[in-house]
């Protein structure tokens, strides 16, 4: 049964392979996945380590319910310390990697050490294998996988790889499975590529038992239908994340050109309308695809149709590609985001750092802070697709000046480039921002700045506070599984209530990432999902394991806490620019310039935004430094961390 | 009149949530290699094509089976495996020219679809409709709408294209 997967402690320098048993105390404290993950680091990459060096720790997991008879565990979740934050690195992905590492018997690796030269592993039936990695080393991401199999002898097996930016230890390489699925963000693969393991492949035939199949069978069923009856699921079905691009510019919500605007003008050929349009003419009406056991099918498949890459198959492109090789460097050609899409795949690197630091660097081109001779002669102004794509792959390649620069990250490049370009870099704990724009939107701000992972949008971002729902309903929502009464705006313009909605999200974001479970099937882009009170059943079905719904976002503060344990002992401090819980000044002192009314004008207000974070902070438990107290460790029962169960 | 399991591997999004629901549903169990229906990939292109058991009106498991333990249901138009009677050989398996007949390994048998008791949960679930539960009669009905729909569309655009010209 599921409860059986196996833990494995693998020593890349000694070669050596300890398998053991989950304990049963263990997963009752952090379940599995992200959560249990955030548990092994804090125990096994060592304190103060080196991102890039043996005594980092890097963990491969699936969710306590991968598998298994409930909807869509499909996420591999990757963690370790980041290259690129020197804090919490953490990397969701979907696909068939998690799914196939359970058949295979387990749940949970924990790899340290540096192998002497390339290697990959191989799980199969319970056993792991070092396996020489010479010949798919340098290779792309998806020659890598095919590779593998081919050597293997078996089509069914299924990877999880790095390409050749993990390889150069670009610290914002991806972890990646499949054709475009990727654990990206944190630089993952780069923690992978110090190691010297191009490549996890698995396979597997173990029988994962249900502890109650009739009942997990027809629940599954009542649990796919809610999430497919979600509008916005269907949505997401017919065009991907891209239908989200199409409101989030007109209404002035896109992070443009770096940080100068927050609307791109005349985007109509990256509109989403358009990219399915490209994906009907080049692969057919039936173009939809998706990760394991999910009918929500978001992602797109797509073949170049036009430039130098014509032809070329790949998958997406996501919201993420479009802001990136659209917004974000001031292109307006399909052609181009297609391609920059297709490149970081290959190459393995996440296209929203990517893409984000391009256009950081654009800025800094076009303010003189960097030259031609720093370029190597490559005219970085904005919308110059050409040459952003070649940037995507010097980067990956670590070739130049200016490119070698930004694969160290944005912070270590700002220290190369000097003068002010620190100013310009839009980051919050050393990772870029997604492409959006918050000034208008308090809640979302609060969230990248206090995001476990560094700015991100999937640790807690309060995503349907866009959608003006009424307070009543948004009541309904945020009291649930714990009493909640105090202020809540429909407004999303308000600094009202909002701690608690981000607070309330985090702890969602992780309950779903213990499970194993994608976010687009709980309370994320869509009102109405399956959330707290309705994972007791599946997890009961599945597991056998008996929680309540309180109980369940108990043990989702506490993976959070952990997370935030390991951060403030590799340094995190609320007010540092570097590593802090803060914004960009740009957020407070630049004001919108382009967008709707509500929009136009807009500065995340400091003072406002300092009392978010000091009402965000009571509710997780900590000081106003952000440290938990004695008391909130206790009631998690983490006070004897690191406590070492397992 | 019996019903056919209809694949239209081009609706097909690769998810294989019919693999889980078919060893689950069977077995109570999660196990691909418990599923009689299989989702064969080419990842590199995007393609998918489930495979499972045609219910061949000539089957050649049923006339390869040594011991006789393969039969032909007429009410339900399913070919069966009676248990009692399998030796477990794997002939069947060897000349199944779809590898519609599988062979689990943990319990030592051969697997083959049995349309669930007339509600096959795979099409249950697939809410692309790649797996659809048709009558026999219309099996090719759909396809054939779609080929029309070819020769229409191309008709259409030669006479754009002629009108054009003109």
């Amino acid at each position: 049964m599921a409860l059986n997967r196996k833990v494995a402690f693998i020593d890349l320098t000694t070669g050596e392979i300890n398998i053991k048993p989950i304990p049963l105390e263990v997963r009752k404290k952090f379940l599995g996945g992200r959560g249990l993950d955030a548990y092994l680091l804090y125990n096994y990459a060592k304190k103060g380590c080196d991102p890039l060096g043996p005594d980092n720790a890097l963990i491969i997991s699936g969710g306590i319910l991968t598998a298994t008879c409930a909807s869509a565990t499909a996420r591999t979740h990757v963690m370790a310390k980041s290259p690129l934050s020197g804090l919490l690195g953490s990397a969701n992905m979907g696909g068939f990697f998690a799914p196939e590492m359970a058949w295979a018997g387990f749940h949970h690796l924990v790899i340290t050490g540096k192998a002497e030269k390339p290697v990959y592993l191989f799980l199969h039936n319970g056993e792991i294998e070092i396996k020489d990695a010479a010949n798919v080393w340098g290779k792309t991401t998806t020659e890598t996988q095919w590779a593998i199999r081919k050597e293997l002898g078996d089509e069914e097996v299924k990877a999880c790889v790095i390409g050749p930016a993990g390889e150069n230890l670009v610290t914002f390489a991806n972890v990646m499975t499949g054709v475009k699925n990727a654990a990206g963000r944190t630089g993952m693969g780069a923690v992978m590529g110090s190691k010297n393991l191009k490549a996890v492949a698995a396979r597997g035939t173990l029988d994962i038992n249900i502890a109650h199949p009739k009942e997990a069978f027809e629940f599954n069923k009542r649990f796919i239908d809610q999430i497919t009856s979600a509008k916005v699921n269907q949505t997401q079905g017919t065009l991907g994340t891209p239908f989200i691009w199409g409101a989030t510019n007109s209404w002035g919500g896109l992070r443009t050109q770096n940080f100068q605007y927050n609307q791109l003008e005349y985007a109509d050929d990256i509109e989403p309308e358009r990219i399915d349009e490209i994906a009907t003419e080049t692969i057919g009406p039936y173009h939809m695809t998706g990760c394991f056991g999910c009918q929500v099918h978001c992602r797109a498949q797509y073949r170049i149709p036009t430039g130098p890459y014509a032809g070329k198959y790949d998958e997406g492109p996501e919201y993420t590609s479009q802001g990136a090789f659209g917004a974000e460097i001031g292109c307006r050609s399909a052609e181009t985001v297609l391609a920059g899409n297709h490149l970081v795949d290959q190459y393995g690197m996440d296209n929203l750092e990517t893409g984000s630091l391009i256009s950081w660097a654009m800025e800094l081109y076009e303010e003189g802070i960097i030259d031609d001779k720093q370029t190597d002669g490559l005219d970085l102004r904005f919308g110059n697709d050409e040459v952003a794509l070649e940037m995507v792959r010097k980067i990956a390649y670590r070739e130049g000046f200016v490119a070698d620069a930004l694969a160290d990250g944005g912070i270590p490049a700002s220290k190369k480039f000097g003068k002010n370009s620190f100013d310009y870099l839009i980051q919050v704990k050393g990772m870029s921002n997604l492409h959006s724009d918050e000034r208008a939107t308090p809640a979302l701000a609060l969230n990248i700045a206090t995001a476990s992972r560094g700015s991100d949008h999937l640790r807690s971002r309060p995503a349907i506070d866009l959608y003006h729902l009424p307070e009543k309903v948004l009541r309904k929502i945020y009291s649930s599984p714990i009493p909640y009464d105090g202020p809540l705006s429909s407004e999303h313009t308000s600094y009202e209530g909002k701690p608690w909605q981000v607070f309330w999200q985090e702890n969602v974001y992780m309950g779903v990432d213990c499970l194993g479970i994608c976010k687009y099937h709980t309370t994320f882009l869509g009102a109405t999902l399956p959330n707290f009170e309705d994972w007791p059943k599946v997890l009961y079905y599945n597991t056998g394991l008996e929680f309540t719904p309180e109980e369940l976002w108990t043990i989702a503060e506490r993976c959070n806490m952990m997370e935030r344990l390991f951060n403030l002992r590799e340094g995190l401090k609320r007010n540092d620019p570097e590593k802090g819980d803060v914004l960009n000044h740009r957020y407070h002192d630049e004001p919108c310039r382009r967008g709707a009314p509500d929009v136009i004008g807009r500065v995340i207000e400091k003072d406002k935004f300092d009392k978010m974070v000091d009402e965000f902070y009571k509710y997780k438990g900590l000081d106003k430094n952000g440290r938990p107290t004695k008391t909130t460790l206790k009631r998690l029962g983490l006070e004897e961390e690191p406590s070492r169960l397992l | 009149m019996a019903k056919a399991l209809q694949i239209n591997h081009e609706k097909c999004t690769g998810c294989r949530l019919c693999e889980l629901v078919c060893a689950v549903g069977h077995d109570g169990i999660s196990n691909p290699i418990r599923s009689r229906i299989r989702v064969m990939k080419w990842e590199q292109e995007g393609v998918y094509i489930p495979m499972a058991c045609q219910q061949c009106q000539d089957a050649p498991c049923l006339h390869g089976c040594p011991v006789g333990a393969i039969s032909r249901n007429d009410v339900t138009a399913t070919v069966e495996v009676d248990y009692e009677v399998c030796i477990g050989c794997r002939t069947c398996v060897s000349v199944c020219p779809f590898g519609g007949m599988s062979f689990n390994h943990i319990d030592n048998k051969v697997i083959k679809c049995d349309l669930c008791e007339g509600d096959p949960q795979c099409v249950r679930f697939c809410e692309v409709h790649a797996v659809e539960f048709v009558e026999s009669a219309d099996v090719s009905i759909s396809k054939k709408r779609v080929a029309a729909e070819r020769l229409y569309t191309a008709d259409k655009k030669a006479n754009a294209l002629e009108a054009k010209a003109a």
